[in-house]
Parts: structure tokens; C-alpha cells; sequence
């Protein structure tokens, strides 16, 4: 049961977070970017749901405006900001949630992750702490490198069996929840990386081996973190990865979105790239050892 | 049938033809995957415990349980005490199987019981309850659910929390169905 005055007392946290990361970015020579919360074509994704706003659509992810902003030249950029997803509500989940997402040009997902590595620690020693946090019971050491594990590697020693570039897509959700995650060494961050082709809609195949995108996840304290992409820049295949995602959720009895014509228009300008999304509130659960986002958020989408 | 997005805390399903009744739930949901609900169930038959995972898309069969509205009377200890408005017969239930929202009954609050067969197997509260706040509390700032609100007591012992303009004797609305009860309106 969290304590009185619990609640300011993560809120300030929080902020003191925020500070940090804005501090990061500003050393790395980023720019900050604001791009539209509203906006009338999400990425069509089998598992994202829109919210709806008139006749356009809540944000999402800010990535298809960010790239854009890479292919128009923009080399170094971040944001922090609120986006919306319908149905999700869990423990870890509001349907309202603060991203923060960056982009580098030139480099790719491990860039990414190697960002992330500095990013935390940083964190840190900005609220005056050891690299490490106290979550739930669990110390968690913050110091690089990281865990990493392909999820070829951790099917196959969590959960008995190796996807392929197009696993059974339940079969791997469930075994994901159930087996992998619980396994991952609650101790250090984990990152799991190369996820099936077919799981990746706008991230680049990995040179060499088809079967996989270059894609990763990481984890810390049992919680979903951060994703990070070494962004695709072929137009074409990104139009066809679209269209595919329609059709799944076609499938499903769900509606189809609109296909991002302004985002594909430039998609083939973008430089190769590297971008991560983090969720902003899990990062706050961490430091505050919240067990629930409802600790480290102000009003949830019960009491707002 | 229910889709694995109505599940909830007291629902009861049939899996396989044996009924259940979910005692947790966990929303589960990695960024690009599907949602993915964790369950923990009870059978009704033989009180043994099961931990499921359902997906988003799966369908689930209503377990064969039939339900009374009954009208609560008084409690002893962990023991419930309910009465059937039209037959006036009586019946206890454990604690437990209310849960966290019978802080909020006051006597003759009327219940929906479940029943499979002869045994009662869940209680639910009204949605929305009426109570008298007797004492307006001491508040932190900073010790709620939002950072404007504070702590109450109301009239079955339970607290609350509720906006800063809540006085002790004003009759506030509550919503149940989450343990913890949510604040609604003044009444």
C-alpha cells in the first residue's frame, strides 16, 4: 500500500526525470519536435488501436511525423509526448501514456540501444543515485552493458521452440507473456532482439538474414521498456507492409486505416536510421517502485 | 458468449464443461503484440484453482449459474447475511465472496447473487451506492488518487476519496465495481 503523500511525491520524480532526459538530448545536440497529436493516418498496425477524433485519429506514436522530419533533413531529434491507445488498460497500461521517442540519422537499432545504456544511468546520477533502482523487491543494476538475447535464443531456451519469419502469431504472443518475459533476469535490463519479419511492419529486414527485422525490445524489472527500430526506408515495401496490416485487421473485423500516402511520399528520402520509443510512465515505476502506472500518473482515464 | 475483453472479477465461464469462476484477471499487453489476459479461476465443482491465458479473440461459454437478487441484513464476523425479498429465505456467504466492495453495503442494500446450483458463488453490489459521510478527514496533500482530492470516512466505516468540497453529512454517489469504490457525485 503506498504511503501518504505518495502520489507528490512521484510526481516530482517524475519531473525530475523529465529534466533529465531533456538535459540528455540537449548535451547530445537534439532538437526537441512537437508533431500533431491529431492527425488522420496512424501506421495501419494489426494490434494498435486509434482513438477517434472527428474524422481524424488521437496520435498513436509521433513516428511516421518524425521520420518525415528525417527525410526532410533533420539528423538528430526527440519528443516527449502523450499518445492514445483504445483498449488498453491494465496495471502498466492507461489508454493515455507519455512516449518518449527519438531518431538518429546514420545509425541503427544497436545505436539505439547503446543511447538507451547511456540514457539510464544518466537518469540517475542526474536525481543523485547509484546506477541502480529498488523495484518491487528486485535490485536492478542499470550499469552497460545490458543482457541481450535473440528471440530465436529465448524461445528456444524459454519456451521450446524457435519462430520463424512467420510464427504462428498466438502461439508466439501468448509463449511471449507467459514464458519468456516471466523468465528474463529481473536483476539487469534485458533486450531481446530480431523479432520474426513478419512481426516489425516499419522496421528494416536484417541484411543477411531475411527471417528477422531489425528490431528490439527492452525490459527491465519485468516491464516492458522501450522498442527500437533500425528504421526501413524502402517505400515500396513499406507501402505493401501497410497494406498487409490492413488486410489483418480486415481479418479480425477491424476497421483498415487510411495508407500514410504524405509519410510513403518521402519514406525513400530518409537517410538509414535508427529510433526508439520509451514509455516515459514505466520509466517513472521504476524510480518510484510503483507497482501500478495509476502511482506515477496524476489523473488516470478513470478520474480524469 | 463473452469475448476475452468482457472477462471480469466474479464472472463465471464454463471451460470444457466444468464451470469456473474468475477470482483474478491481468490486462497483458506488449506493445505490438495482442492483448493477452491472464486469468486465474476457480472451479466451481471441486474448488481448484487454474491459471489461464486467453487471447483477445478467444469466446467463452457462461457457466450453467442461475442469479437472485437478495437484500443484505447483517454481518457476523466473516459471515454475510442475506435475505430473498420474496421468499425471505436466508442464506450466509464468506467474505470473500464479495470482496473489497462490501465495505460499501449498509443493511438492506440489495445484492446479485450467483448461484451455481444451491451455492452462492459471487456477490454483486449495485453499481452505485449512496453514502452519508461522517467524517470529512484529515488530508495530505498529496495522498490520493488525484492530487486535489482527499480522504473521507462514509457512513459503513469505508474511505474514500473525493474532491476537496466534500463536507462530513453530504450523501455522495460511489461506484463499486472497482475495489477501492470511485468517488461519482454529491447527491
Amino acid at each position: 500500500m503506498p504511503t501518504p503523500g505518495f502520489l507528490r511525491r512521484n510526481l516530482e520524480t517524475r519531473a525530475r526525470i523529465v529534466e533529465a532526459i531533456r538535459c540528455f538530448f540537449r548535451d547530445e545536440a537534439f532538437l526537441e519536435v512537437e508533431t500533431p497529436v491529431r492527425y488522420p493516418c496512424p501506421a495501419p498496425e494489426l494490434h494498435v488501436e486509434a482513438m477517434r477524433s472527428e474524422d481524424w485519429y488521437l496520435s498513436t506514436s509521433p513516428e511516421l511525423h518524425m521520420k518525415r522530419l528525417l527525410a526532410d533533413g533533420y539528423e538528430s531529434i526527440f519528443q516527449i509526448g502523450k499518445c492514445f491507445r483504445r483498449a488498453e488498460r491494465g496495471r502498466i497500461h492507461n489508454p493515455e501514456f507519455t512516449l518518449l521517442e527519438w531518431y538518429r540519422a546514420g545509425t541503427d537499432y544497436l545505436g539505439m540501444l547503446a543511447d538507451m545504456e547511456r540514457l539510464i544511468p544518466f537518469i540517475c546520477s542526474y536525481l543523485g543515485r547509484p546506477a541502480h533502482v529498488e523495484y518491487q523487491g528486485t535490485a536492478i543494476d542499470f550499469s552497460p552493458p545490458w543482457i541481450r538475447m535473440t528471440i530465436r535464443e529465448a524461445f528456444q531456451r524459454f519456451a521450446g521452440w524457435s519462430p520463424g519469419p512467420c510464427p504462428d502469431s498466438d502461439r508466439f504472443d501468448v509463449d511471449l507473456v507467459d514464458k519468456i518475459e516471466p523468465a528474463l533476469d529481473k536483476r539487469h535490463p534485458t533486450v531481446l532482439l530480431d523479432y520474426p519479419a513478419s512481426m516489425c511492419s516499419l522496421a528494416r529486414l536484417k541484411p543477411g538474414d531475411p527471417d528477422v527485422a531489425e528490431r528490439l525490445e527492452v525490459y527491465a524489472g519485468g516491464l516492458e521498456l522501450a522498442n527500437a527500430f533500425s528504421e526501413l526506408t524502402d517505400a515500396a515495401e513499406q507501402r505493401r507492409r501497410f497494406v498487409v496490416e490492413n488486410e489483418k485487421r480486415c481479418r479480425l473485423g477491424r476497421e483498415p486505416y487510411p495508407i500514410p500516402e504524405r509519410f510513403l511520399s518521402v519514406v525513400g528520402r530518409m537517410p538509414p536510421s535508427g529510433g526508439c520509443a520509451l514509455g516515459i510512465d514505466r520509466l517513472v515505476m521504476l524510480f518510484c517502485d510503483a507497482q501500478s502506472i495509476d502511482e506515477v500518473v496524476s489523473f488516470t482515464v478513470e478520474t480524469a | 458468449m463473452y469475448e476475452a475483453g468482457e472477462l471480469k472479477k466474479g464472472l463465471s465461464i464454463q471451460i470444457d464443461g466444468i464451470p469456473y469462476v474468475i477470482t483474478n484477471l491481468e490486462f497483458v499487453k506488449p506493445g505490438k503484440g495482442q492483448a493477452v489476459y491472464r486469468c486465474r479461476l476457480r472451479n466451481l465443482i471441486d474448488g481448484s484453482v487454474i491459471d489461464r491465458t486467453f487471447r483477445s479473440g478467444d469466446k467463452f461459454e457462461p457457466a450453467n449459474t442461475s442469479q437472485r437478487e437478495m437484500q443484505y441484513l447483517y454481518s457476523e464476523g466473516d459471515q454475510y447475511y442475506f435475505m430473498d425479498t420474496k421468499t425471505f429465505e436466508q442464506i450466509f456467504v464468506n467474505a470473500d465472496l464479495i470482496g473489497d466492495a462490501r465495505k460499501f453495503m449498509l443493511p438492506e442494500t440489495v445484492c446479485i447473487i450467483t448461484f451455481f446450483g444451491e451455492k452462492p458463488i459471487s456477490v454483486q453490489l449495485p453499481n452505485f451506492v449512496e453514502l452519508k459521510v461522517t467524517s470529512a478527514g484529515s488530508s495530505f496533500v498529496g495522498d490520493t488518487v488525484s492530487s486535489t482530492y482527499k480522504t473521507v470516512t462514509v457512513e459503513t466505516g469505508a474511505t474514500i476519496q473525493v474532491p476537496p468540497f466534500i463536507k462530513e453529512g453530504d450523501r455522495i454517489k460511489i461506484d463499486t465495481r472497482s475495489g477501492t469504490g470511485v468517488y461519482v457525485e454529491r447527491v
